[in-house]
Formats: C-alpha cells, sequence, structure tokens
C-alpha cells in the first residue's frame, strides 16, 4: 500500500478519473442531458432506418421530384444553422453574465426558430392539399414521421426556450438557471445535427 | 489538487476555459457549415460530380457538416479531459450504424429473397 503524495498525483487519483471528488454538479448534469441527446438520436436512426427502407414505396403516388421545392429546404436549412449559431452566442453571453444580451440573442433564436417551423408546416399542408398526405403510401408514412418528428422536436425546443427565457427574467442568471441553459444550447445544437441528415436523405436524395 | 486543468472532466457544450476565443469559434462553424451546406445543394442539382457518384458524395459533405457541428457547436474534442463524452458518443454512432446498416441491409435481402407478385 502506497500512501499518495500531493506533488506528483496518480491519473487514477484526478478529479473526474475516480479520484479527488465527485465531479462538479454542471459536469454531471451537462454529461447525463448529453446521454440523454445520444439516446434521442438513437432513437431518430429507427426513423431513418424505416424511411431509407420505404423510401421507394410510393404506391403509385407521387414521389420526392414531385413534391420537394429545395428553395424551402434551403430556406429551412439556413434559419435552423443561423439559429444554432445565435443560440451559441446567446450561451456565451449568458456565462458572462450579460443579461441583456442573451434576451437578444435568444430573441434571435426564436424566431429564427419560428421560420423553420412556419416553413415547414406550410410545406406539409400544401402537400396534403394535393393528396400527398400521410396516408397515401409507405414513402410518405416514413417521410411525415421522421420530418415531423424532427419538426415536433423544434417545437419542443421553442416551448423550452421561452420557458428559459422566463426563468432568466423573473430568477436571473443564477448557477442552476446557467446549467439548465446549457442543455438547452445541447438541444438545439444536437437537433440540427439530424437536420443535416434528414435534408441530406430526405431533401437532397429524395429531389433527385 | 493536481493543477493541470486538461486532466479535468470537461462538460459537453461548453468551449475549455477561454472565453475569448469562443465567438470566434462559433463564428468560424457558421462559416464552414453554411460552405458545406451549399456545397451539397450545388452537388445535388448539378452534374459537377460524376451522376452515380453523387450519393456518396451528399453522405460524404453530411458527415463532414455533422463533424463541423460538434466540433465548433458542440465542442467536443479529443483531448483527455472529455473522454467520457467522446465514449458516449462513439457508443451512440455504433448504436446508430447497426439500426440503420442493419435494416437498410436486412431489408434490401428479403426484397431479393422474397420477389412479391406485381
Amino acid at each position: 500500500m502506497t500512501i499518495a503524495t500531493t506533488d506528483r498525483v496518480p491519473i487514477e487519483l484526478v478529479r473526474g478519473r475516480g479520484g479527488g471528488g465527485p465531479a462538479s454538479t454542471r459536469t454531471v448534469v451537462a454529461y447525463g442531458f448529453w446521454i440523454f441527446i445520444i439516446s434521442d438520436i438513437a432513437m431518430f436512426s429507427a426513423l431513418f432506418a424505416a424511411y431509407a427502407v420505404l423510401s421507394g414505396r410510393t404506391a403509385g403516388g407521387l414521389t420526392g421530384r414531385e413534391l420537394i421545392d429545395l428553395r424551402h429546404v434551403f430556406i429551412e436549412t439556413v434559419c435552423l444553422l443561423v439559429s444554432s449559431y445565435t443560440c451559441g452566442l446567446g450561451a456565451l453571453s449568458a456565462e458572462r453574465g450579460q443579461r441583456e444580451r442573451y434576451l437578444v440573442f435568444a430573441a434571435f433564436t426564436f424566431v429564427l426558430g419560428a421560420a423553420f417551423l412556419f416553413v415547414e408546416i406550410s410545406d406539409f399542408v400544401g402537400m396534403v392539399r394535393v393528396g400527398a398526405g400521410p396516408w397515401r403510401s409507405a414513402y410518405l408514412s416514413a417521410f411525415f414521421t421522421l420530418v415531423g418528428m424532427h419538426g415536433a422536436h423544434v417545437t419542443g425546443g421553442l416551448l423550452w426556450l421561452a420557458y428559459m427565457v422566463a426563468q432568466v427574467i423573473a430568477k436571473g442568471l443564477r448557477p442552476h438557471v446557467l446549467r439548465r441553459l446549457l442543455c438547452f444550447s445541447l438541444f438545439w445544437h444536437a437537433l440540427d445535427i439530424v437536420w443535416v441528415g434528414v435534408f441530406t436523405l430526405v431533401y437532397l436524395k429524395g429531389a433527385r | 489538487m493536481n493543477g493541470d486543468d486538461r486532466l479535468y472532466d470537461r462538460t459537453p457544450g461548453v468551449e475549455h476555459q477561454e472565453s475569448r476565443a469562443s465567438v470566434e469559434s462559433y463564428t468560424v462553424g457558421l462559416g464552414l457549415a453554411l460552405l458545406l451546406t451549399i456545397a451539397s445543394f450545388v452537388v445535388s442539382q448539378t452534374n459537377l460530380l460524376w451522376p452515380p457518384g453523387v450519393p456518396a458524395g451528399l453522405i460524404v459533405l453530411a458527415l463532414a457538416q455533422i463533424g463541423v457541428h460538434l466540433v465548433f457547436f458542440l465542442h467536443i474534442g479529443f483531448g483527455p479531459d472529455s473522454t467520457n463524452n467522446v465514449l458516449a458518443l462513439a457508443f451512440g454512432v455504433l448504436v446508430v450504424f447497426l439500426v440503420i446498416a442493419g435494416a437498410v441491409g436486412i431489408m434490401a435481402n428479403l426484397n431479393y429473397m422474397m420477389p412479391m407478385p406485381r
């Protein structure tokens, strides 16, 4: 048995690696949320797999080439990307205690996310109008399930963002509010990663 | 305590220590992501690439963009401080690969072995 000396600590005894006490609450909270995000992406992978298998089964209905307007998809992509950027800048201002700057960036994030949803929902309504609803073919069922699930996540993210803004206004940038903000940023960036898969597989490949 | 900060666990989504370089990192990430997005739209709409190679090109561009998001927006690094985050991510990638490649492979095989009457 050896006695650890303080001048040179072996790597196994360093904090966060089993030694030196537990990791900070912030690290634990964010790591737990990171695990949730990865399980959420695993759930999305099942929907991606269903879409990949069913994408050719149009049952004589309209195909992606006839339904998809890539200009709308480009607008949606840019909205989501820039909202991810403003979300990151907002998180930075919150970390530095700049409350007003955070609120401005949160407003930008919200507006861009809402613009994304508006374009997506009006596209969905347009598709249903021409008789291409999710009941028409296996391809459209898979399409609406995958894209709609992403849209539902964005909707949930917008509600969460509004709730976070209310917390920042009512409680200020306290440590537990900052931890929730960190989780929200992780969630919002992860939605962008899922969207990269959606626009590549569903839209760019479907429109060819 | 050791004093060497790189040995502490890093939190996903947070850049380490410095706060001045972070705005730059987000801006570089946005620029790269926009560039890759435009590239994938151009590749899918023109014949710039050899047409049968377009799906592969799109997949490469999507993977590059996911990498940009992970590094510049989620700040997932490969230093000793984010070992846990990268391990969790690697497991997630394995699950995603098994689900998608497995489903597509098995269904393609079934289609080949059991042709349905038209």
